[in-house]
């Protein structure tokens, strides 16, 4: 049941990210709320549901998005990945985690998106790429991961209560 | 009696009516004033409740004001849009509302709420009065993904309006859109005109793109460039129209392989 939680979770957060974040730019980048979320629930130590988080969300993400499905897809993944790592070694300061996945994780899936453009034949600079979207984007990622983190943790133990116990 | 009537005690009778007026007008306005004092708590409550009622009255017609005010901008824009399927009668319309944006900023997208249900099909051109917006990329039975003419990937034919030069239109990731293989004997000039060509078979013909900002001209190279200011805000997209009855030639079949 608690799994189920997901759905509109997941649905919320890649609508926002499509009807709202997705008009507030800074400079030509705007946040990624669906990785800022991801990341916040894999960072959450009594969670086991963050691969199929990112599953769902990169396999929606993809649906929705131009760049092809897979890539959102493996980005989504490889960020659980990271905040999974990131976990075991500064499980003590979660805010740093959460701001440590955020800078790496904007990396990750920027690059994997950039890649897959080069691959379809736009000729795009990577300087320009990096300064005016990834950068930005770095920023608002950074400051929107403290009140997501906050929202994920409250809903992590609103699901997953009986561990709180133990 | 009758030294009265004859107006005898005229002095008299006015000293007397004098005093008594007097007495009264005094009488009356203590009175008055006094029933100021103990009326007055009672009407600065009644003020105080009035005012607040006129406070609401004022934020509710303020809120009145500024729903009018976009439905004004919305018949606006949705006029703009009748008189421009009207200009064109060869084409057939379909508006839908522009409900959202790629999630990506790398790409240059947006979701429409119109879908297969309102027979759009993939390939379909997308305009707004202004001008070229972009094409149906994907659809779904009640949505439609546009890829934009900004996008990286995307590739125009167009021709310019005063030169008579066919050229290729490309996007990139930041927004801006490129005029290329623009032959070096073109004359072209800032402000020129930017019109979709229909060459290739994708876009109808003489649908405005923009105008020419820059030309970059250089002697080695095979082709000059051209930066150019697209007519469509694509930051203030709200409502597009879906051009129904243009049906895209698919010519990659006929490209020799390399």
């Amino acid at each position: 049941m608690r799994n189920l939680i997901a759905v509109p979770v997941i649905v919320l957060a890649v609508i926002l990210q499509s009807s709202i974040v997705s008009r507030i730019t800074l400079l030509s980048g705007y946040a990624d709320l669906p990785l800022i979320m991801v990341s916040a629930w894999a960072l959450q130590s009594r969670v086991d549901t963050a691969w199929h988080w990112a599953i769902a969300t990169g396999t929606l993400v993809g649906f929705i998005s131009g760049v092809p499905w897979v890539v959102p897809l493996a980005g989504y993944v490889a960020v659980v990945a990271l905040a999974k790592v990131l976990q075991l070694r500064v499980w003590q300061a979660p805010l740093l985690a959460m701001f440590s996945i955020s800078l790496l994780g904007t990396i990750v899936i920027d690059t994997l998106v950039f890649a897959s453009i080069r691959f379809s034949g736009a000729s795009i600079s990577l300087q320009d790429a990096f300064g005016l979207q990834t950068l930005p984007r770095i920023l608002l990622n950074l400051v929107l991961s403290i009140p997501v983190y906050a929202v994920m943790r409250d809903l992590a133990h609103w699901a997953y209560p009986s561990l709180e116990v133990e | 009696m009758a030294l009265a009537l004859g107006g005898y005690f005229g002095g008299a009778s006015s000293t007397v009516t004098n005093t008594l007026i007097n007495v009264q007008d005094w009488f009356s306005s203590r009175f008055v004033a006094l029933q100021d004092i103990l009326s007055a708590p009672r009407d600065i409550t009644t003020l105080r409740q009035q005012n607040s009622e006129l406070e609401n009255e004022v934020a509710n017609l303020q809120a009145q004001v500024i729903q009018l005010q976009q439905q004004v901008g919305e018949t606006q824009l949705l006029a703009a849009l009748v008189d421009f399927s009207r200009a064109r009668p060869e084409n057939t319309y379909k508006a839908a509302a522009v409900i959202g944006r790629d999630p990506s900023p790398f790409l240059h997208y947006v979701i429409i709420n119109r879908g297969s249900n309102d027979g759009i099909l993939r390939g379909m051109p997308v305009v707004t009065d202004q001008g070229l917006v972009g094409r149906v990329d994907a659809v779904i039975a009640d949505a439609a993904r546009v890829q934009l003419i900004t996008d990286s990937v995307s590739r125009v034919n167009v021709r310019l309006q005063n030169a008579e030069e066919e050229a290729s239109l490309i996007g990139s990731v930041t927004g801006d859109v490129t005029l290329e293989l623009i032959p070096q004997d073109a004359n072209i000039e800032t402000g020129d005109l930017v019109l979709t060509s229909g060459l290739g078979g994708g876009y109808p013909p003489d649908l405005i793109v923009g105008q020419i900002v820059n030309v970059r001209s250089r002697d080695f190279d095979l082709f000059q460039r051209a930066t150019v200011q697209p007519v469509v805000d694509f930051n203030r997209l709200q409502i597009v129209l879906v051009i129904v009855n243009f049906k895209p030639v698919d010519i990659s079949p006929l490209v020799p392989a390399q």
